[in-house]
């Protein structure tokens, strides 16, 4: 009752300033707080941020008008009455204002995380291509320990672009027809490739007492990745295999060979070493190798049991398999089938 | 509160005292502004018919698709953004492009859904990319610009599927492939203009390479689309 008339004066007065009022002070802004945070849960929820960042700056300032209220002394014509009712309500106060205060919160959340995160995206174009064109090259220092960039921008754009160039590549390969799947095991594929290797390398890392936070692994994944990305680009489109071998080997390996130097020079020890960069190195390696083939096979396998009228109008030649494994397959079904029929 | 109310009851207990004599006329005419009330019935829209409503709105969508092909500098997008346009759009290139996978034993199901998710999670991952490198759009502005500057490329959908009609040759291939490369850098074109000023002038290539990825891919779909036969 209290807080409801004191907070309906208040908002005829001015949405803000309630502070002035020689009235219990506490329960005057927690009122007005939450029906603004009502009001604003509809519309405009770009003002919340600013919001958020106002309330707690209002909140400090009602404390201090809260001490110095008390410190100045009430009035003679309240003293009885006030004080007893100034305690209730500001208790009152204090319990919707939390209460308030963790709900809204929630609706914060997403604005709040992507100011946490905004310091790692902080970047400039050009800092982005030298990164990229860093991460080609290997650098043989081992005594110091290399600079690792924390950020995220590039490794999230690589695994888009990653993302983008599988889906490519699965369609010119000749995949119509399980496109929808592809699509979610393209995504899934890349981004669980990317946080699942960086938490399993930083853990090993962490067993191995390297100094590598996991932001920095993430950023430098991330960047390794640059060299998948060449690679499929290219093999996608050019269908040669020793094409795919040399680069696999040359600018995959160049790539990994980066990483691989970032931890060994932050790494002490023969052991330590030679377990972080293994796995790395090794997984690494695999995931292009992955990539390249593995998907294929299910393609071929579909292409094979459609057979012609479903093939899509650009389809490209079949690579990956050799051309004598499937015609041996095919010979030897069909022998199968002949024997079968004489039977 | 008491405290206020008894402060307040001396000041007008005075006021029954007050004497008024009679020569005195206690008349007049009390006269309400005309202005706000009038205002009031041209914004309201209770009372008007659906049709009209419905109209109004179109008629705001479709005043977009304008902005989009001749993308000038306006502010019209930005300013009262909608989500109508966005969705239409979004829903008859996903519509469109269901039929592509009805060759497949399954119902082609997963590709409208395919489409729309692509769409919508996108844009919300070309918004977010844009305000953590610091631009100044809101969310939803953001993601009517990005939704509306698919115009051009449902539009390359549309005469994609006539060409198809005529045949799948390598002719038609060259039409689908020259329509749909410049459809994808108007809608390239134009969202970067719509968007580019609400960025940090020296970050614009880190946000324009998303988006020219997001209507890449989209692009991509249209061109690889073969109807089943």
């Amino acid at each position: 009752m209290i807080s409801a008339s004191d907070g309906n004066k208040n908002t005829n007065a001015e949405p803000w300033g309630g502070f002035d009022d020689n009235l219990i002070q506490g329960s005057g802004s927690a009122v007005i707080d939450m029906e603004n945070m009502d009001d604003t849960s509809g519309s405009s929820f770009e003002d919340m941020g600013e919001m958020h960042q106002r309330m707690k700056e209002e909140e400090e300032v009602a404390e201090e008008a809260a001490a110095t209220e008390e410190d100045t002394g009430d009035d003679g014509e309240f003293l009885g009455m006030k004080g007893f009712k100034g305690q209730l309500g500001r208790q009152v106060a204090d319990e919707v204002w939390q209460a308030g205060k963790r709900q809204a919160s929630k609706a914060f959340n997403l604005y709040a995380n992507i100011d946490i995160l905004r310091p790692y995206f902080d970047v400039e174009p050009i800092q982005v291509r030298n990164r990229l064109i860093e991460s080609m090259i290997p650098v043989r220092m081992i005594g110091f320990p290399q600079k690792v960039a924390g950020e995220l921008y590039g490794p999230m754009m690589l695994v888009f672009t990653l993302v983008a160039i599988l889906l490519h590549g699965m369609k010119t390969s000749g995949t119509v027809i399980r496109e929808g799947t592809l699509m979610g095991t393209a995504i899934g594929t890349c981004f669980g490739y990317w946080l699942g290797v960086s938490s399993f390398i930083f853990f090993l890392a962490y067993l191995c007492n390297a100094q590598i936070t996991m932001l920095q692994m993430l950023s430098l994944l991330g960047y390794g990745l640059f060299g998948h990305c060449v690679v499929l680009f290219v093999t996608y489109n050019v269908h040669f295999h020793w094409l795919f071998y040399v680069l696999w080997l040359v600018v995959g390996g160049v790539s990994t060979l980066r990483m691989v130097g970032v931890l060994i020079s932050r790494t002490v020890g023969q052991t330590p070493r030679l377990i972080l960069c293994g796995t790395l190195a090794i997984l690494h390696m695999l995931f292009l190798l992955y990539l390249h083939f593995t998907y294929h096979k299910i393609v071929e396998g579909i292409l094979d049991t459609l057979e012609g009228p479903n093939v899509p109008p650009i389809q490209r030649v079949a690579r990956d398999l050799p051309d004598v494994a499937t015609h041996l397959v095919n010979n030897t079904v069909k022998s199968l089938g002949i024997s079968l029929q004489a039977q | 509160m008491a405290e206020v109310d008894d402060s307040n009851k001396p000041l007008f207990a005075g006021l029954s005292d007050v004497s008024i004599s009679e020569d005195i006329p206690v008349e007049g005419e009390i006269t309400v502004p005309v202005g706000p009330s009038s205002q009031d019935d041209a914004y309201s829209t209770l009372d008007e018919p659906v049709k009209e409503t419905i109209l109004r709105d179109l008629k705001a969508v479709g005043k977009k698709f304008v902005h989009v092909m001749y993308p000038r500098k306006s502010s019209a997008l930005l300013r009262d953004w909608d989500l109508w346009g966005p969705l239409l759009l979004c829903v008859t290139l996903a519509l469109m492009l269901q039929g592509g996978s009805a060759d497949s034993k399954e119902d082609g199901g997963p590709q409208f859904a395919e489409v729309f998710v692509i769409i919508w999670f996108g844009s919300v991952v070309i918004t977010l990319n844009s305000k953590l490198l610091g631009g100044t759009i809101s969310f939803f502005q953001s993601l009517c610009v990005l939704g509306y500057c698919i115009l051009p490329l449902t539009v390359a959908m549309i005469v994609c599927r006539l060409v198809l009609l005529g045949g799948s040759g390598t002719v038609s291939f060259i039409v689908r492939l020259v329509m749909v490369v410049a459809s994808f850098s108007w809608s390239t074109f134009a969202s970067t203009a719509f968007l580019a000023d609400s960025q940090p002038a020296n970050r614009k290539a880190l946000v324009v390479y998303p988006i020219f990825l997001f209507y890449f891919v989209i692009g991509w779909m249209i061109l690889t689309f073969s109807p089943s036969s």
